[in-house]
């Protein structure tokens, strides 16, 4: 076995199992653990598949936010996940088999695969900087082919993948935000709009008394 | 079978997004498993997309996978704030009974 061939089936079988483990775990925290694994696995897969960049940031934005963000949801919210999984049993049947009828229809797009004539024309004349970097190892790599024309050919759509960013930031703080009443707080303006005779106050002690 | 092509890769996602069709079935109860759910078949979407771009040698399936997984990370955001303010509001998670909108 060629070490491309052992490499793909054990990421694919890694990804195919821990997406199953996802799925059936009892525990949410599990659940999400394995979902990580899902995401290495596949970064994996886009490695062998020569997309360095996308699966360095799929480790990156994936297991390094995504995933840490639903771990945060998931042991932040107090709920009884044991309760929530009654009724799995239930579904089973027809969950998996919705599930089997869909594997098999698309593996069998895949087995009676037919392309185009100019699908045939696009491989046998790649874009240059993708073939450079598949075929020339002096040529760019991964990452700068990439950046030749996602800031090129495609920058309105990566302006656009900003934007969405920017509003999925502003949605999230202003869905969770909330001001909270009764607790001790600074109030910057009243600290600095305080007057010096409200600061400190002179008094007279007569002596032989003391201060009461 | 050593010869990994396309059609592997095709499998793959097939059923990594099959699955994730399965687990929202299964698991309808639980929000947090369903949003997992969908980020296993965005997952299995971008799986194809670099394998088509690899097969054709053209770098535009990468740069919509990039668009998928800019998508995928902004609706998990939103996804689970809007979780978080309904666990706030409600108490509880249960999908079934959300019917705030309703009554």
């Amino acid at each position: 076995m060629t070490f491309a061939a052992f490499a793909f089936y054990l990421f694919a079988f890694a990804a195919v199992a821990s997406g199953l483990m996802v799925v059936a775990s009892k525990n949410p925290v599990h659940s999400v653990l394995f979902l990580i694994s899902a995401f290495i696995a596949a970064a994996g897969l886009f490695v062998l598949m020569g997309a360095e960049y996308l699966a360095m940031v799929l480790v990156v934005v994936y297991v390094g936010a995504v995933a840490v963000l639903f771990l945060f949801v998931v042991m932040m919210l107090d709920v009884d996940f044991v309760e929530m999984k009654q009724g799995f049993l239930q579904y089973l049947p027809i969950g998996g088999a919705i599930a089997a009828i869909v594997v098999f229809e698309l593996i069998m797009v895949v087995a009676v695969w037919a392309f185009p004539s100019d699908a045939e024309f696009a491989r046998a004349h790649p874009s240059p900087t993708a073939m450079e970097t598949v075929t020339d190892p002096n040529g760019p790599n991964n990452i700068e082919a990439l950046g030749l024309i996602l800031y090129t050919d495609y920058v309105h759509y990566f302006q656009i993948a900003g934007m969405i960013l920017l509003i999925a930031m502003i949605g999230a703080i202003l869905l969770t935000f909330r001001t909270r009443e009764g607790i001790k707080k600074q109030d910057p303006a009243k600290q600095v709009g305080r007057k010096r005779e409200e600061g400190y106050e002179l008094v007279d002690i007569k002596p032989g008394q003391g201060l009461s | 079978m050593l010869d990994i092509g396309l059609g592997h890769y095709l499998s793959v996602a097939a059923i990594l997004f099959a699955i994730g069709m399965a687990g929202i079935f299964l698991n309808r109860k639980n929000v947090i498993v369903i949003l997992m759910s969908i980020e296993l078949m965005l997952l299995a979407v971008n799986i194809n997309l670099v394998a088509f771009s690899q097969f054709l040698g053209d770098l535009t399936g990468q740069v919509f996978a990039f668009m998928v997984l800019t998508v995928a990370a902004a609706e998990a955001a939103i996804g689970l704030a809007i979780l978080v303010a309904f666990f706030r509001n409600r108490g509880d998670i249960a999908v079934d009974e959300a019917n705030v909108m309703k009554n």
